[in-house]
């Protein structure tokens, strides 16, 4: 894995594959809300952010979180409190954002002292509690009702009650968020964060304080988790308990392990699948959770290099 | 608050204290053998008191039959996944059998719940304790329902007899060399892979029988073991994961903590082992009974 970032540095043609990917998600993304239904996009567009966030710590830093949800869902309940509260669109995007930050410097400072199986505890516990509070704390997250018929005034002349509009803004979002994780993957920083992950000893030795990278990626993580679950709010309209739930941040982990893991577009991808998948489902009736169990399965014992990595390991064999 | 009420939260404490124990100490004996974590365990503990309630059903067995052929069932289950999936992923980072166990809870969970509704009916239904254990006993100053203190009492056996078979009896012997040093061990003579599978089916057994006992308590619903799990997590590293007793300990304990803190302030009644987690991993991020990272 950490092969396919150190040779995407110094060798063109990896340069030329990365632009070719970088357009083909780019014009599929803005094709999207034209395909399929422009809420089932939004979701895609938030999801794949989400996913892309997740992946920053677990493909890049080793660090399988199993409570993404407490980010993703904090951000998500702020966003529509402050919606709700008649704030505009940026302020609340931002709020949550900021909120999700807030909330993982001490999750962050707790857990990355840890690692392997016992960070995924942790983290998982917290995001648990944080569960436990939205279904408490009402005022916040209308309890069982959750949130919803929040206004999203209109801005600049956009009116946001409409989906394609509301698409195009977050697809600027995403842009910015996906450019942050990418810009900081190829930076010293994401070099360095790479070199922590693969070997801990080795980085210290050359003088690389491993936890505070962790920490930072960590928050780097956590705050384009939030802005995903902002983008969740501000597109899909409706807020329930699930954004906190644990499953969500299980799935997550299903859709960046099935998109590909390091290799920043496959979690997009994997969105993408998991969400379209789950639509089909819905439509025909079937039982969801057993459907999507069976893949998380199958992708774990047979699929670990998901469909991006499988497609670059194999267009690189050829 | 007075001294009854006090004392029933203390003893409410030991029932959730005796399923986290008897959770907490699968895990443990699992993740020392294994070295995974067992995300499936929640799936395994409510796999219990689902065959409790179908046996009933289907072959009109009482609590007493079910509460030995459950947790054997289950035990036998475990041996079909150890075998038939994660021994696949052995050579590979941990966290993969902590995700393919996610992917088999999810899948449970929803099998079960699509076969309560399609053959019996329900989404979630109550099992009735035993005749002998219904009804209440006056300890002279608490009165608590007779079925709670067996609960406690069976889950305490339990623990201790597994804590007994581990550190003090030739199988124990066998089962901390192979965890020790498997390929030593291998080069005595003893077949690793085959404890291997052993120990995960009595884990597994032992979910399955904190399920059986769960049922005339919670009811028998396909989501009971979810949240469960994860705050078994919490207390597992609460404990940290060394010691067999450690984990008995620190189940019980957390148990009674929890309900006399929720007693005390009630909005923390779901929160409090998470706080405690946070504050134990602020002082000791090993856990009160784990060994530093380096030494494990």
């Amino acid at each position: 894995m950490s092969a396919v970032s150190k040779l995407g540095v110094t060798r063109d043609p990896a340069r030329v594959t990365r632009a070719a990917w970088l357009i083909g998600l780019g014009v599929l993304l803005l094709a999207l809300p034209h395909l399929i239904y422009p809420v089932l996009a939004l979701d895609i567009l938030a999801w794949g952010l989400f996913a892309v966030a997740f992946d920053l710590l677990f493909g890049f830093s080793g660090l399988l979180s199993f409570g993404h949800a407490a980010f993703w869902g904090t951000s998500a309940y702020l966003t529509a409190f402050l919606l709700g509260h008649g704030q505009s669109v940026p302020v609340a995007i931002a709020g949550g954002t900021l909120g999700a930050l807030a909330l993982a410097v001490p999750v962050a400072y707790l857990s990355v002292r840890s690692s392997g199986i016992y960070f995924s505890m942790i983290t998982l516990a917290f995001a648990q509690m944080v569960s436990f509070l939205a279904l408490q704390w009402t005022d916040l997250t209308g309890g069982e009702n959750g949130l919803q018929g929040f206004a999203r005034p209109s801005l600049f002349g956009l009116d946001f009650s409409d989906a394609q509009v509301r698409y195009y803004v977050c697809l600027v979002l995403f842009a910015l968020g996906f450019g942050v994780a990418y810009r900081a993957v190829r930076s010293p920083f994401g070099q360095a964060q790479q070199a922590v992950r693969d070997s801990e000893q080795r980085a210290q030795s050359v003088g690389y304080n491993p936890a505070r990278f962790k920490f930072t990626a960590f928050l780097l993580s956590a705050g384009l988790a939030g802005l995903a679950g902002a983008m969740y709010t501000f597109g899909h309209g409706v807020v329930s308990l699930e954004v906190v739930n644990w499953r969500t941040s299980g799935e997550v982990v299903m859709m960046t392990l099935l998109g590909g893991t390091t290799t920043l577009f496959g979690p997009v991808i994997g969105a993408g699948l998991v969400l379209l998948l789950r639509d089909v489902l819905t439509t025909a009736n079937l039982p969801v959770g057993i459907v999507t169990g069976v893949v998380f399965v199958l992708v774990v014992l047979f699929f670990r290099r998901g469909v991006v990595g499988t497609l670059q390991h194999w267009l690189r064999r050829r | 608050m007075n001294t009854q009420l006090l004392l029933i939260q203390v003893f409410n404490g030991l029932v959730n204290g005796a399923f986290y124990a008897l959770l907490s100490l699968g895990l443990a004996v699992i993740f020392g053998m294994l070295r995974i974590v067992n995300f499936m365990h929640g799936a395994l503990y409510m796999l219990g008191a689902f065959a409790a309630f179908a046996l009933g059903q289907l072959l009109g067995l009482g609590f007493w039959p079910s509460l030995i052929l459950a947790p054997l069932l289950v035990g036998l289950l475990g041996v079909v996944l150890e075998r038939g999936l994660l021994s696949r992923l052995y050579g590979l980072e941990p966290s993969y059998n902590l995700l393919l166990t996610f992917g088999l809870t999810l899948l449970t969970q929803d099998l079960v719940k699509q076969v309560m509704l399609s053959r019996f009916a329900v989404s979630s239904a109550p099992y009735s304790p035993p005749e002998v254990l219904s009804g209440v006993v006056n300890l002279g100053f608490v009165v608590f329902p007779k079925y709670r203190l067996f609960v406690i009492a069976l889950s305490l056996v339990v623990c201790l007899l597994t804590w007994f078979v581990i550190e003090k009896t030739r199988v124990g012997a066998i089962i901390r060399a192979s965890t020790e040093n498997p390929v030593v061990t291998r080069a005595f003579g003893i077949n690793v892979s085959l404890w291997v599978t052993g120990v995960f089916a009595v884990g597994a057994a032992l979910a399955g029988l904190a399920g059986v006992l769960a049922a005339p308590i919670y009811s028998v619903e396909p989501y009971m073991g979810a949240e469960l799990i994860i705050t078994t997590f919490a207390v597992v590293v609460i404990g940290g994961m060394g010691s067999i007793m450690g984990s008995v300990v620190t189940g019980f304990a957390v148990g009674v903590l929890a309900a006399v803190g929720a007693a005390v302030y009630p909005p923390i009644a779901n929160t409090l082992v998470f706080i405690l987690m946070a504050l134990v991993l602020l002082v000791r991020p090993s856990g009160l009974f784990g060994l530093p990272e380096g030494a494990r």
